[in-house]
Formats: structure tokens, C-alpha cells, sequence
């Protein structure tokens, strides 16, 4: 056996194009489906496990889809607002706990996520470095986010405007980096954390800028009464807070009606979730709640349904990928004729020449299963992240 | 020694047939066998390798009935028993020269590969001028260097009969002599009987016995 694997192998290294496209297509055939599954288990326990740590979502009413991806996985898909309001309603209601959400803006590609520190006790968020959000303008990376943006407590990191045509619009922050987090294996790794009202300060609703009533430069103003100060668009807001400007900051509005992308509402009981759930069921009401478990079933369902049309067609066409390898396997066998022919003559037996093509095809089944595990194997270090980009984000 | 007596055989489907009453080649006898093609003299040298089966009549081989062995003992008799020559060398154009000779070691369990099979495999290769050359392709040789290598394949396992078929046929004139020099010195060196086909005329006379197979079929020798 051991003299027809060397024959076997010599064969193969001397035929390396041949060997080598024999290879990709075995491997091809076998990574697909393989790699799938893999990303397709991950996507479950990923998607499953952050959902049912998640009792109750409330969002305005629309795709849940929407909410629950939003609020969950911090995707890039703003849902409809809701107000602060929604917020108060839960905490009034005595049934559960809000944690208030506003998952909207973007640091260099990394979800911005607003809302308090009650969100890191209910995610079990542990600060690796640096400490806890404390003051305006400050915010806390995940893990995921702090390597790849090589930032540090102490670092700064800018807002992405939502636009580079919004000019009149959201003025970038300059926040201040004041934690890291350990690693949690989710989307919050890859997370920018601000407090909710630093949100805000991103959106505008909260903002600050000289004291008008101090300001002497007249091409600041363009009104002043007796009640009111017009400043003039000339009057630079201040994009970066600091011990110096943070007592500038001030809220302009109701602080009832300021938005957010969601409410996760934190039962203290089924009984208490179930009342909650039924509050939420009028057609009049604007908001609705959700649990995040039914719709990302529906979404795995949805997806294994294609996953298995996938798997079909992945079957097709690797039964006509293995019958053209056949053909050429084949083929190359009446290319090999006088070969044969001259080891016969010799007195190999023709169990000794299927032994030798064995051989061949067990190398390069081999050397195929190698490469899949390879691959695989990096799929499967890399599955998380994979299954972000694929297709949680 | 080999002997044939009373063969009959006839392609299955052909109206060629070959006759041969009497046919007898001595142990170490050199016997060159010539004819014009299609007259059965490459029939008669798979006949004596047992690669076809007379129909009637018998084929030894060093006192084996080649005829009456079973389908696999045919193969490990004529592995171990029976060394050929080919015009076109028929090596295996994916091995090195070493790998080439030891070939039939590896394609057949009635012979085994120890290190003083390939030891001595070396030896003979580099007796026949191809000691530098053993780990190179076979594709990188001249067409006398492939000859000698496979001269080498077929004298490795000391076979009784070496069966040559047009072994010069392919090679210069100056190369044809120098293939039979080692051939030769093979075949004298093992006592090994040599029956070999060829058209070349010049190189008859070395050889013990010519036989011109037209004539032979028909019942002279020459």
C-alpha cells in the first residue's frame, strides 16, 4: 500500500496543474456546504443567545425586524423613533425596568450606542480598562472596536456625520475615550458607548457654545431683548466637551419628547411581561413591543428555508462537478493507457493498477479534505466576526 | 531455458494465426529473431511471458508450464521470471530513473523491496553509466540513457528469460551497440536466456542464433 501511495504521489506532484485543479474543485465542492453550516450554526447561537438574553423590546410601530436588529445587533437600519416618553411609560407602569436605547450615529464605521449604565449591568459588561461613563461627551469602546480603531482610555474618538452632505446639520463630537470592555463574544464588542444625552449632543438637541449674554463680538448676535439672545449662524457650537465648556451644555426642548430607537423592558416577572405585552395590544397605540425570541425565529427560519434551497442547488451542482471529475479522472485513465499497459505487461495485477488509481484519488481527496479543514478551521476562529459582516450587519 | 512445443494460437479476432512445432533457447543463449512485421514474433515473446495463452501446445520457462498457471501466478512468474526490453522503452515518464528501475518492486507483492534490492539496483545503474543520473526525470534522458535504464528494470529482479523487442529500434547506430554491450553483459553476467526481435541486420552476427521467423514458422531455422 505504502509502494502505490509513493507511485500514487509521484504521479501527482509530476501532473502538480492537474493534482492542483482536481484539488480546487473536490475542495470547492466540499468547503461550500461545509462553511455554510458552520456560519449558519453561528448565526443561530449568535443571533438566538443575544434574543433571548433580551426579554422585551419596545419600538415604534413598524418592522420589528427592524427594532429587534437595531436594538440587538446595532445595525446600521435606524428604525422608526420613539420618544423618551416611551421610556417613562415603562418605568411608570411598575411592571418592568427601561433601558433606554439610541442605537442611530456612527464613530469610523462603529455603531454609536446611547443609553445608560443600567445597559452594562443588564449585558454584563466588564470595563478591561479605564473605568465607567461618567460625564458628557465621554464614551466606552468594546473590545472589538478599541483594537481595530487602536484607540486607549484617554484617546479621543470623532461622531461620523450621518452624511457627508449634512452640512447645516449634526456637528461630529469629539468624544473622549474613558473605558475599554472585555471581551463579550457580541455586538456590543463592537460597540461605541456614550450615555444617552451624549447621543443627543451628536444629534444637536443638546449642544453648547459661548454664553450669549457675555458675548461682545456684535457679528455674533443678531437679536437681543430683554428675554431672548439671537445668536447668528456665525456662532461656533462646541464639538468637543470639556471640563471648561461642559457647564455650557443645555437642552433645547422638552427632554420628554428627545428620541430613541428603542426601550428594552425588563420584566420583573412573566406575569408582569405579559401584562405589559397586552398594553401594547390597541391599534391606536404608535409603539409596539416585541419579543426579540419570536422575531429571530422567524428570521432563522426564513434563513434555513433558503439555507436549504442552498443546499439543493450546492447538491446539483457537486453531483455535476463530481460527474466531470469522473470524466476526467476518465479520461486521463486513456491517456494513461500505454502506461498501464507497460506495468501489466510487467505483471502488475489489475488490482494493484485500481489499487494505484485508489491511491491517487485518496491523495487528492486527502489533500482536499486538508484544505477544507483549513478553511473551516479559519471560518471557525473567524465565525463570529464572519457572521456579523455576513449577516447580522 | 525455454521451451515451446506443438503452439497453436490464434487471435480471437483475426484469421492470423501462429504455428511454432518446436522452439528451444538455452540457459545464457543469445537468440535474435527476425521477420517481417505482422509475421507473430512479438505474439510468440508474449507467449513466452505468459501475457497470452496458446491455444494448444505448451510454453516453458525454466521448467515451468508457463500455459497451465493461473492468471495470477502467470503475473508473479513473469515479474519475477521474465525482464523486458521495449523499443520505446516504455519507462514511467513521472519517475526518476531510480524509481523506474525499481518499478516493478513496487507494482507487484512476489517481489520485495529491501535495501539490498535497491542497493543493488544502484550498482547496476551505475554499470551502465547512469550513476549520476538516478534521482533525475526520465524525461531528461537521451534516448540511449532511457534504453539503459530500462535495461536495468529488467535485469534488477535476475530474471531467467529477458524478452527484447526491437531494443535498438529507436536508437543510433552508435547507441545500438552500446545497448547491447549491456545487455549482453547482463544477460552473460546472470546466465539469463535473451530472445530478442530486431530488424537490424548489422547486429546479428553477435548474437548465437538468428532465427528468421517467416522461414521458422514454416519449419526451417536459420
Amino acid at each position: 500500500m505504502i509502494s502505490s501511495a509513493y507511485i500514487a504521489w509521484r504521479y501527482l506532484v509530476f501532473n502538480k496543474a492537474r493534482s492542483a485543479t482536481l484539488v480546487a474543485c473536490v475542495s470547492l465542492i466540499a468547503v461550500l456546504p461545509f462553511t455554510l453550516e458552520l456560519l449558519l450554526n453561528e448565526s443561530e447561537r449568535q443571533l438566538l443567545s443575544r434574543a433571548e438574553t433580551t426579554p422585551l423590546l419596545v419600538g415604534a410601530k413598524g418592522s420589528a425586524l427592524d427594532l429587534v436588529m437595531n436594538s440587538l445587533y446595532l445595525d446600521d437600519q435606524v428604525p422608526e423613533l420613539v420618544s423618551t416618553q416611551v421610556n417613562d411609560e415603562v418605568s411608570e407602569s411598575g411592571l418592568a425596568s427601561p433601558i433606554p436605547l439610541y442605537v442611530r450615529f456612527q464613530a469610523r464605521g462603529f455603531p454609536i450606542v446611547g443609553t445608560t449604565l443600567d445597559y452594562f449591568d443588564f449585558r454584563e459588561l466588564k470595563i478591561r480598562e479605564g473605568r465607567s461613563l461618567a460625564l458628557l461627551g465621554e464614551c466606552v469602546l468594546g473590545s472589538a472596536a478599541a483594537e481595530s480603531l487602536g484607540l486607549n482610555p484617554g484617546d479621543r474618538l470623532l461622531s461620523s456625520p450621518e452624511t457627508v452632505f449634512d452640512l447645516a446639520g449634526i456637528y461630529p463630537l469629539n468624544m473622549k475615550v474613558v473605558g475599554v470592555l472585555e471581551r463579550s463574544h457580541s455586538a456590543d464588542d463592537v460597540a461605541v458607548f456614550v450615555d444617552v444625552k451624549t447621543a443627543w449632543v451628536i444629534e444637536g438637541l443638546v449642544h453648547g457654545h459661548a454664553d450669549l449674554l457675555k458675548v461682545r463680538d456684535s457679528t455674533l448676535i443678531m437679536e437681543r431683548t430683554d428675554q431672548n439672545v439671537t445668536a447668528t449662524a456665525k456662532l461656533t457650537q462646541y464639538t468637543e466637551i470639556d471640563e471648561q465648556n461642559i457647564g455650557s451644555f443645555h437642552f433645547h426642548g422638552e427632554p420628554e419628547v428627545y428620541p430613541l430607537t428603542a426601550v428594552i423592558a425588563l420584566p420583573a416577572d412573566a406575569k408582569s411581561g405579559t401584562i405589559l405585552r397586552g398594553r401594547y395590544v390597541t391599534d391606536d397605540k404608535t409603539t409596539q413591543i416585541v419579543e426579540p425570541t419570536e422575531v429571530i425565529d422567524g428570521l432563522l427560519q426564513n434563513i434555513f428555508r433558503v439555507k436549504n434551497i442552498i443546499d439543493s442547488v450546492i447538491f446539483v451542482v457537486g453531483l455535476a462537478a463530481v460527474l466531470a471529475l469522473v470524466l476526467v479522472f476518465a479520461l486521463s485513465l486513456r491517456l494513461r493507457q500505454r502506461e498501464l499497459n507497460t506495468v501489466f505487461r510487467l505483471g502488475c495485477s489489475r488490482y494493484t493498477i485500481m489499487r494505484l488509481l485508489g491511491a491517487e484519488i485518496a491523495i487528492i481527496l486527502i489533500v482536499s479534505a486538508a484544505l477544507v479543514a483549513s478553511v473551516a478551521g479559519v471560518v471557525s476562529y473567524y465565525d463570529e466576526q464572519l457572521v456579523r459582516v455576513l449577516f447580522v450587519n | 531455458m525455454i521451451g515451446i512445443d506443438s503452439l497453436r494460437f490464434q487471435y480471437p479476432s483475426s484469421d492470423f494465426h501462429l504455428d511454432i512445432a518446436d522452439f528451444q533457447v538455452a540457459d545464457g543463449e543469445k537468440v535474435a529473431v527476425i521477420g517481417p512485421s505482422g509475421s507473430g514474433k512479438t505474439t510468440m515473446l508474449n507467449l513466452i511471458a505468459g501475457i497470452l495463452i496458446p491455444d494448444a501446445g505448451d510454453v516453458t520457462v525454466n521448467g515451468i508450464a508457463v500455459n497451465e498457471l493461473s492468471d495470477a501466478k502467470r503475473r508473479d512468474f513473469r515479474i519475477t521470471n521474465v525482464g523486458f526490453v521495449f523499443q520505446d522503452f516504455e519507462l514511467i515518464d513521472y519517475l526518476s530513473v531510480l524509481d523506474n528501475i525499481l518499478h516493478p518492486y513496487r507494482i507487484s507483492s512476489a517481489l520485495v523491496l529491501t535495501g539490498q534490492v535497491r542497493a543493488r539496483a544502484i550498482v547496476l545503474a551505475e554499470g551502465l553509466g547512469l550513476g549520476g543520473k538516478l534521482h533525475r526525470n526520465v524525461t531528461q534522458l537521451s534516448q540511449g540513457e532511457k534504453q539503459r535504464a530500462a535495461i536495468c528494470r529488467a535485469l534488477l529482479a535476475n530474471p531467467k528469460v529477458i524478452l527484447a523487442d526491437e531494443a535498438t529500434g529507436n536508437l543510433d547506430p552508435r547507441n545500438k551497440g552500446h545497448i547491447l554491450d549491456a545487455l549482453f553483459e547482463g544477460v552473460q553476467a546472470h546466465g539469463t536466456s535473451l530472445v530478442a526481435v530486431t530488424h537490424d541486420h548489422e547486429l546479428l552476427p553477435r548474437f548465437d542464433r538468428v532465427i528468421d521467423f517467416q522461414s521458422f514458422r514454416a519449419g526451417d531455422e536459420t
